[in-house]
C-alpha cells in the first residue's frame, strides 16, 4: 500500500508552488473577466455620451435620432427631414418643456441628454430595417416616453407668468415627475441662432435648469428641517415647548427679525411653525446639537449625490460643531451660506409625503421601439427612508396647520386638504427683497401629488407661491 | 440579406466560442491525451467554423470576395500546421496546437477587418514562423546540452538587450527595435525566451543563495535595461518570471514576498525617478482628465470600444475600432471586445488561461528540473504578457503596451509565442516519454513483486 501512494503524495508536494502560482493566476484572470463585464455593461451609456467618443456620429449615421413623449402620448421633440433632406429637430411645444426635454445639439440637455443613448439607438425590427435598407434610408431611433403631463407643465408654465423661477411637480409615491419649468425659458428648436445670445449673457443664465441647478437660500422652507431635528433631538417633549415672540431675537452682534416686522406673542411648537416665526426658531436652533444637526442634514442628502439620472447642484448647509451663535440662527430660518435646489427641497417634501421613505425622481418612464415593443422601462425604485414613519407622520401635522391656521391659507376649505410650507427668503444686499416659496403636497391624509415653487423677486411665499400651489393641485385633482 | 447576415452571425460566433472554450476546460477532466481525442476533432470543427462564420460577415460587409480568398489561405496554413505538428510529433500536446491555431485564427480577423495590408504581413510572417516552429520541439528533445549554456544565454540576453538601448539612445530613446534588411526585430521579445532558460540553466541543479544571487544580478540587468528603454511591459514580464523562477526552484517563500517586497520598492522608485512611469500611472488612475493627453486618450478610446460592444459585439466591421491609437499591437483585445463582444473576449481570456494551465500541467508533471523550471518559466512569460496587455487596455492595471501573444500585429512577438509554444511540445514529448518509462519502471517492479510473492 505505502509504495503506491507514496510517489504520488510525493509529487503533489514537490509541485505546490507550481500549483499556487497556477491558481493565483486563474483567479487573477477570472477576477479580471469579471471586472472588464461589469465595466463595459455598467458604462455602456456613460461612455457613448462623451463627446470624445466617435461612435456617436456613428450611430447618427445609421439612425434617425427617436421621438420624446409625453406622459399621455403628446409628442414632445422630435426630427423631421425638410425638402433638401436636412434633419432637424423640433419641439412642438415651443418653449414649454426648454429645459426639461432640452436640446440635442450644441451640446445636449434635459431628456435630450439623459436619454441620449436610447433615442441614437435603433431596435426596430430587422425586417423594417432591412426594406429601410433597401431604400437608403435611415433607421428609426428608439422613442423615449417620459413621466411628463403636458397639462400640468402648461398649468406651471402659465401660473408662473412673468417671473423667473422654477416649479417641480412630483407624486411621492412613485417619484415621477410630472411637470418641471424653469424660467427665462427659450425655444429649443431654434437653440441653433440662439446659441451665441444665450452663451454671451452672463446674467440671466436662461440655459440653467433652476428646478434642478439652481441653488437659492430656502428661507423658511428650511424650518421642515430644523423642526426634524428639534423633534430628533426631543422626542417626547417637543410639544411642551414655549416661547414669547417680540419680533426680535439678539445673540450678542447678531439679530433676527420676524418677517415684515410681526410680533407673534407666545407661540408654542406648532404655531411657531404655522406662522413662521423667525425668532422663535433661531431659538429653537440655538437649542440643538451641531453635530446631530449635521449628521441629520446628511441623512437628508445635503453636501451629497442625489439618487437622480440628471445633473443637478448640490445643495449645501454649512453646520459644524463649531459654527458661531449668529450663524446658527440664520441657517435655523434658510438665511445665511445655506443654498438649496428646488429639487432637494421637493425630495425632502416627498419623503415626508411618503412616510419618510424618499422615491427616486426620475422623468424617463420607458423608452419603445417603432414597432411598439417596449427596449426598457424604468420602474419606481425606494432609495430608503430619510426619517421615521413617526417624524414623517408629526412633520406632516405640522405642515397641515400651516394651510389650516397658518401662513398658507390660501389652500384652506378646498375640496382637498393640502399641507406645506411658505418661505420668503431674503437674498442680495436690498433688505426685503425675497424669492417667494411653498413646497407641499395634497391630499395631506393620502398625499398624491407634490408642489415645490420658487419665484424669484416676487415677494411673501404665502402671497405669490401659494397661489399657483392652489392652481397646481387644482388642475391635478380635476383631471382625475 | 446582409443585414441578417450581420445580426444572426454575432449569435453563432458567441456560440461557436463559448462551446470551444467549454472543451479547452472539458480536457482536464482526462489525464491522459489518448482520451482526449474526441474534444480536439470537436475543437477543431468548431474552430474551422467560427473561422469561417467571421471571414463569411467581413466578405458581406465589404462586399469583396477577395476576403474568401483570403480566408482559404489561412485555413490551408493552419491546418497544414496542426496535421505537421501531430504528424512529426505524435506525442504533443494538442490542446496547446488547437489554441495555437484558434488564436492566430482570431488574430487573422480582427486583423483582416482592421488593415487587409498588416493581416497580409501578418500572414506571411506567421507562414514563416510556423516553419521555424515545426523544428523547434526535435531540438528541445535531442539537444541535451540546453541546460549547461547557463553563461551564453546571460550573455546574448544582456547583449542583445544592450545593443537595443545604445541605438535607442541615438532615436532620443523612444525606440525598442531596429531593422536589418526591411525586416524588424524587437529583441527584447527573443530575449524573453532566452531568459527563461538561464533561468532553469542556473537554478536546476542548485538553488542556494549563491545561484540565487547571480541569477538576481542577471535579472537586474535585464530589467534596468528594459525601464531604461522605456519598455516597462518586458521589464515587469522579466521580473515576474525572476521572482517566480527562483520561488519554485528553491520552493522558499521567503523569495516569494522578498521578490514582491523588492518589486514594490523599485516600482515606487521607478515611478519617483521617471517620468514615463508617471506619466502611465496618471493615465490609469483618472484617464478621463487626461484625455486631451496621449496616454488618456489610448485608454479612453479603448474604454470606449469596449462599452460600445455590449455582449455580443456590434458585429464585425460595424464598429469604429480604427479610432484607438496602436489598435492592431497593444489594443486588439479592445477592437475584439467591441465588434465580437463581451462573451468572445471573455472566452479569448479562458483560452489563455486554459493554454496556461495546460503549460503548468505539463511543468508539473516533469521530472527533470531543467525542463521543468522551463515549462514553468515559459508558462509565465506567457500568462503574465497576457495578463499585462488585456489588463493594460481595459485600465484594470496601468498600461504597459505589450502585445497579446499570436493575436497582436507584429513579427517578432507572433515568432517568439510559436517558439515558446513548440518549446513546450518538445518538453511535452520529454513528459511523455518520462511517463511511459515510470510505468515500465513500475510494470517490472509489479511483475518483480508478483514473482516475490510468488
Amino acid at each position: 500500500m505505502m509504495k503506491r501512494i507514496n510517489p504520488t503524495a510525493k509529487k503533489q508536494k514537490k509541485n505546490r508552488e507550481i500549483l499556487l502560482v497556477t491558481w493565483i493566476f486563474s483567479l487573477l484572470f477570472l477576477s479580471m473577466a469579471g471586472y472588464i463585464a461589469y465595466y463595459s455593461v455598467t458604462h455602456q451609456q456613460e461612455l457613448i455620451n462623451n463627446s470624445y467618443n466617435g461612435r456617436q456620429k456613428m450611430l447618427l449615421a445609421q439612425n434617425r435620432r427617436g421621438k420624446i413623449y409625453s406622459a399621455d402620448g403628446e409628442v414632445l421633440a422630435h426630427t423631421i427631414v425638410d425638402d433638401e433632406g436636412e434633419e432637424k429637430r423640433e419641439y412642438p411645444y415651443g418653449n414649454l418643456f426648454s429645459h426639461a426635454v432640452g436640446y440635442a445639439s450644441n451640446g445636449r440637455l434635459g431628456v435630450e441628454a439623459q436619454a441620449n443613448y436610447y433615442l441614437i439607438n435603433s431596435n426596430a425590427p430587422l425586417s423594417e430595417k432591412a426594406s429601410l435598407d433597401i431604400r437608403n434610408e435611415k433607421y428609426p431611433g428608439d422613442d423615449v416616453y417620459t413621466t411628463l403631463d403636458v397639462k400640468m407643465q402648461q398649468v406651471a408654465g402659465s401660473a408662473l407668468g412673468v417671473y423667473d423661477g422654477a416649479v417641480l411637480v412630483t407624486e411621492p409615491k412613485t417619484g415621477k415627475i410630472l411637470a418641471m419649468v424653469s424660467r427665462p425659458d427659450f425655444d429649443p428648436g431654434q437653440i441653433g441662432e440662439i446659441w451665441e445670445e444665450l452663451i454671451n449673457d452672463d446674467e440671466s443664465s436662461v440655459l440653467l435648469n433652476r428646478v434642478t441647478q439652481g441653488l437659492y437660500p430656502p428661507g423658511s422652507t428650511f424650518k421642515i428641517i430644523t423642526a426634524l431635528e428639534y423633534i430628533r433631538e426631543n422626542p417626547d417633549t417637543y410639544q411642551n415647548y414655549h416661547y414669547q415672540c417680540s419680533g426680535a431675537i439678539t445673540r450678542g452682534e447678531d439679530r433676527i427679525q420676524c418677517y415684515h416686522g410681526s410680533v407673534h406673542g407666545s407661540v408654542d411648537f406648532t404655531r411657531s411653525f404655522a406662522k413662521s416665526c423667525n425668532t422663535s426658531f433661531a431659538n429653537i436652533g440655538l437649542s440643538l446639537d451641531r453635530k446631530s444637526f449635521a449628521d441629520t442634514l446628511d441623512s437628508l442628502l445635503f453636501g451629497q449625490k442625489l439618487p437622480v439620472s440628471f445633473h443637478y447642484g448640490i445643495s449645501r448647509v454649512d453646520v459644524s460643531e463649531d459654527i458661531l451663535d449668529g450663524d446658527m440662527m440664520q441657517i435655523s430660518i434658510g438665511q445665511g451660506t445655506t443654498s438649496v435646489t428646488p429639487l432637494q427641497l421637493n425630495m425632502i417634501t416627498c419623503a415626508i409625503a411618503n412616510e419618510g421613505t424618499l422615491m427616486q425622481p426620475y422623468l424617463v418612464d420607458y423608452v419603445q421601439n417603432s414597432a411598439g415593443g417596449k427596449v426598457k422601462e424604468f420602474l419606481p425604485v425606494s432609495h430608503g427612508r430619510l426619517m421615521s414613519q413617526e417624524e414623517a407622520g408629526i412633520l406632516k401635522g405640522l405642515m397641515t396647520d400651516v394651510v389650516e391656521e397658518g401662513t398658507a391659507s390660501r389652500l384652506k376649505g378646498l375640496s382637498y386638504t393640502a399641507a406645506g410650507k411658505t418661505g420668503s427668503a431674503e437674498y442680495g444686499t436690498v433688505k426685503g427683497d425675497s424669492h417667494a416659496w411653498f413646497t407641499g403636497f395634497a391630499p395631506a391624509q393620502d398625499p398624491q401629488v407634490c408642489v415645490t415653487i420658487i419665484i424669484e423677486g416676487a415677494g411673501a411665499g404665502g402671497d405669490y407661491a401659494v397661489p399657483i400651489a392652489k392652481r397646481l393641485f387644482d388642475a391635478y385633482f380635476d383631471a382625475q | 440579406m446582409e443585414l441578417y447576415v450581420s445580426e444572426y452571425s454575432r449569435y453563432v460566433m458567441a456560440l461557436l466560442m463559448v462551446l470551444y472554450t467549454y472543451e479547452c476546460f472539458a480536457v482536464f477532466r482526462y489525464g491522459e491525451e489518448k482520451r482526449r481525442g474526441g474534444i480536439y476533432t470537436r475543437q477543431k470543427l468548431l474552430m474551422f467554423a467560427f473561422h469561417f462564420s467571421c471571414f463569411l460577415v467581413i466578405c458581406f460587409e465589404k462586399g469583396d470576395i477577395v476576403y474568401l480568398f483570403f480566408y482559404a489561405f489561412q485555413q490551408i496554413i493552419l491546418f497544414a500546421a496542426a496535421t505537421l505538428f501531430a504528424m512529426l510529433y505524435p506525442k504533443i500536446n494538442r490542446l496547446v496546437v488547437n489554441n495555437m491555431c484558434m488564436l492566430l485564427s482570431i488574430g487573422f480577423i480582427i486583423l483582416t477587418r482592421l488593415d487587409m495590408n498588416k493581416a497580409i504581413k501578418q500572414f506571411i510572417i506567421v507562414t514563416g514562423s510556423l516553419v521555424i516552429a515545426l523544428v523547434i520541439p526535435f531540438f528541445v528533445h535531442k539537444f541535451k546540452f540546453l541546460k549547461n549554456l547557463k553563461w551564453v544565454y546571460a550573455l546574448v540576453g544582456c547583449g542583445a538587450l544592450s545593443i537595443v538601448m545604445i541605438l535607442g539612445q541615438t532615436t532620443y530613446g523612444s525606440k525598442l527595435s531596429y531593422s536589418i534588411a526591411g525586416v524588424t526585430f524587437q529583441p527584447s521579445e527573443f530575449v524573453k525566451i532566452i531568459f527563461v532558460f538561464f533561468m532553469a540553466s542556473a537554478l536546476y541543479e542548485a538553488s542556494g543563495f549563491f545561484e540565487v544571487f547571480t541569477t538576481t544580478v542577471v535579472a537586474a540587468a535585464h530589467v534596468i535595461v528594459q525601464v531604461m528603454a522605456k519598455d516597462l511591459g518586458s521589464a515587469l514580464i522579466f521580473f515576474m518570471v525572476f521572482v517566480l523562477m527562483v520561488f519554485v526552484a528553491t520552493r522558499n517563500y521567503f523569495y516569494l514576498f522578498a521578490g514582491i517586497a523588492g518589486g514594490s520598492g523599485a516600482a515606487y522608485i521607478a515611478y519617483r525617478v521617471f517620468r514615463h512611469v508617471q506619466v502611465r500611472v496618471q493615465a490609469w488612475l483618472d484617464p478621463w482628465s487626461l484625455i486631451d493627453s496621449a496616454g488618456g486618450y489610448q485608454i479612453t478610446q479603448s474604454l470606449f470600444a469596449i462599452s460600445s460592444g455590449g455582449w455580443l459585439g456590434l458585429g464585425l466591421c460595424k464598429g469604429t475600432p480604427e479610432a484607438i491609437p496602436v489598435v492592431e499591437t497593444d489594443f486588439i483585445f479592445s477592437a475584439i471586445a467591441e465588434e465580437m463582444g463581451i462573451v468572445c473576449s471573455i472566452c479569448l481570456i479562458m483560452i489563455c488561461v486554459s493554454t496556461f494551465i495546460m503549460f503548468m500541467q505539463i511543468a508539473a508533471g516533469l521530472n527533470d528540473k531543467f525542463y521543468q523550471l522551463t515549462a514553468f518559466g515559459i508558462g509565465v512569460t506567457y500568462i503574465f504578457q497576457v495578463f499585462l496587455t488585456i489588463g493594460g487596455g481595459t485600465k484594470f492595471i496601468p498600461l504597459t503596451g505589450v502585445t497579446l501573444p499570436l493575436v497582436s500585429y507584429g513579427g517578432s512577438s507572433v515568432l517568439t509565442t510559436l517558439i515558446m509554444f513548440s518549446v513546450i511540445e518538445g518538453l511535452h514529448m520529454i513528459k511523455q516519454e518520462e511517463g511511459a518509462k515510470a510505468r515500465v519502471v513500475k510494470r517490472k517492479r509489479q511483475e518483480t513483486n508478483y514473482d516475490e510473492t510468488n
